[in-house]
């Protein structure tokens, strides 16, 4: 019996085992979409998951569903109860990994205890990225909104009436914002940007946003930072003062890369990792928040940090790490976001000529060239917007379409016949009558 | 495994498939009466145009983006089908971004709603295609 788990740390790979050892740090989307993808090849390899956290694996982007009371810590797990026994997972619940050592092929703890493997995958995510700001270190209720304890522990101190003021207007913010607004606070949000959603939005479709939000009683301060916090008061860069009873920040975040930077794995402001998740080092996988991989929308290397991306790369990891070559280079940025009933859906990238409809709180906006359609930002009327994200995965030459129709309603209409009977009719290669 | 497929050619564009998909989530034993006045929300939709029309709904994708994308783990694909928990899902949309064809929905309660082969109410035997006058909805076993 060589799959024993009790043999983990020293494991020895004795004459006719053949069995896998798998290890992946970190239990989240990533984690989840590699051990459904080897399961798939090797049932009897054993998987070890290592996390820093204490619980089984949960959606992150649902903490702030989670405080407004759209759901629970039960129906906020990302897979069932029996997820790790059904896969024969052995979970490692709050343990840290502080190294690896490649040429040992082994994960040290930080209990000092060692875990050996044979295929490794890193999938670490990313942690709030908190900047130096005076006096910060003496504010008392101040939170970063990432994790289940964080939101928790926010939750904890909320009461009515309370001045909740939150450092940063992106995603993460906003969605705290519309978490905590059901419990009767006061929210303001300060940004340094100039507009809300900055990563994700232009001009037109943020000042939508902005006015959405501020109608559901959100103050903003934007192209602002926080000079200092003296107490409970900040001050912004104009001088303004803000007085609050918690704090939230959620300036941005940053992809945990140390494990593999400090094995001298290739690293930018993710790990990088080619189209079959492979890290620089051998046997060595990333996927997910702490990787860093082509944006096929513009060819750049980016970290996209979303949850589909997450579970594919992981998934590609997965399927490479159980002996079958796969590729994943259909990874691209995508948002789909509700605010306070109002949907927000982007994907790609703004570059090239722009298709425009937009009325009240409709907008829409294409970006293409080259034949190809390169981003969209949609706000209100999000029907089909799957459709025109297709355009972006597939590359698909507008000229092979009715680029004029679908820019008004995404459908399959706007195709050819043949290719809807493909679609449609499971007829491939097929010539088919009028 | 059996499909629903579509073949346009045999499209009157009457929307039946619509009323019988809207009819079917509904429980009720009479169509006229569940249906009288009020908006249908099907999850099979008729496009049309220039009189051309054909019927959408789930493919139940090999490569299902709608899964493997969805944030909760609502969306799952057991047996083939491709069916959503709404217990789970928090309406967030992710599926709706994702689904090349257009087959996935908001739905009035707050979750999405897809086509599930009829398998929670029907046995699996998808209404759409009884209901279809002109054989332009079939299910049937057509390989990969």
């Amino acid at each position: 019996m060589c799959s024993g788990l009790s043999q983990r740390s020293n494991r020895v790979r004795g004459k006719g085992c053949l069995s896998m050892q798998y290890v992946i740090i970190g239990n989240s989307t990533a984690a989840v979409g590699a051990v459904e993808a080897i399961r798939r090849n090797d049932k009897e390899g054993s998987i070890v998951i290592i996390s820093n956290e204490s619980h089984h694996v949960y959606s992150r982007p649902l903490i702030s569903y989670l405080l407004l009371g759209k759901t629970d810590e039960h129906r906020m797990k990302y897979r069932g109860d029996n997820f790790y026994r059904d896969n024969k997972c052995e979970l490692m619940l709050n343990k840290t990994a502080v190294r690896i050592e490649p040429e040992k092929k082994q994960v040290i703890l930080d209990d000092g205890t060692s875990v050996s493997y044979d295929k490794l995958l890193v999938c670490t995510g990313s942690s709030p990225f908190v900047p130096p700001m005076p006096g910060l270190d003496e504010v008392k209720n101040k939170f970063t909104f990432y994790t289940l304890d964080d939101a928790r522990a926010l939750d904890n101190v909320l009461k009515e009436n309370m001045k909740v003021l939150i450092v940063g207007a992106g995603l993460i913010g906003l969605k705290c914002a519309e978490g905590i607004s059901k419990k009767n606070v006061e929210i303001t949000c300060v940004d340094l940007a100039p507009k809300v959603l900055s990563s994700i939005l232009d001009e037109e479709s943020s000042a939508i946003v902005k006015g959405h939000l501020e109608e559901h009683n959100i103050k903003f301060y934007l192209k602002q930072q926080i000079a200092k916090f003296e107490g409970n008061i900040a001050y912004l860069s104009d001088n303004t003062e803000i007085e609050f009873d918690v704090l939230v920040l959620a300036v941005g975040v940053r992809p945990n890369i140390s494990l593999i930077k400090d094995i001298g794995g290739k690293t930018n402001r993710g790990i990088i990792i080619d189209e079959r998740c492979r890290t620089s080092i051998p046997d060595i996988y990333a996927a997910g928040d702490c990787s860093e991989s082509i944006d096929i929308s513009s060819e750049e290397a980016k970290v996209m940090a979303l949850l589909p991306n997450a579970y594919m790369q992981g998934e590609c990891a997965g399927m490479n790490m159980s002996g079958v070559d796969f590729v994943f280079d259909k990874a691209f940025p995508m948002n789909s976001i509700g605010l306070f009933g109002l949907h927000i859906m982007t994907a790609g990238t703004y570059t090239g000529e722009v298709y425009s409809d937009s009325e009240q709180k409709n907008y829409k906006k294409l970006f293409y060239s080259n034949n190809r359609l390169n981003g969209f930002i949609l706000i209100g009327n999000i029907e089909k917007a799957g459709i025109y994200t297709s355009l972006i995965r597939e590359r698909t030459p507008l000229d092979t379409l009715n680029f004029e129709l679908i820019c008004k309603m995404p459908g399959l209409m706007a195709f050819s016949r043949k290719t809807r009977a493909e679609k449609l009719g499971g007829i491939k290669n097929e010539s088919i009558g009028a | 495994m059996k499909r629903v497929y579509v073949n346009e050619k045999w499209c009157l564009g009457c929307h039946l498939c619509e009323y019988y998909c809207a009819f079917a989530s509904t429980g009720g034993k009479d169509m006229a009466l569940v249906l009288k006045d009020i908006e249908i929300s099907p999850r099979i939709r008729i496009e049309e145009m220039d009189g051309i029309s054909f019927a959408v709904s789930c493919r139940h994708c090999d490569e299902p983006f709608c899964v493997k994308g969805c944030i909760t783990g609502a969306l799952s694909k057991n047996d083939g089908i491709i069916t959503i928990d709404k217990e789970k899902c928090i309406g967030c949309y992710t599926c709706v971004l994702s689904c090349p064809y257009g087959a996935v929905q908001p739905s009035d309660d707050g979750a999405i709603q897809k086509c599930e082969l009829c398998i929670k109410t029907h046995a699996g035997v998808p209404q759409c295609v009884l209901g279809c006058p002109n054989g332009a909805i079939v299910f049937e076993e057509r390989g990969a």
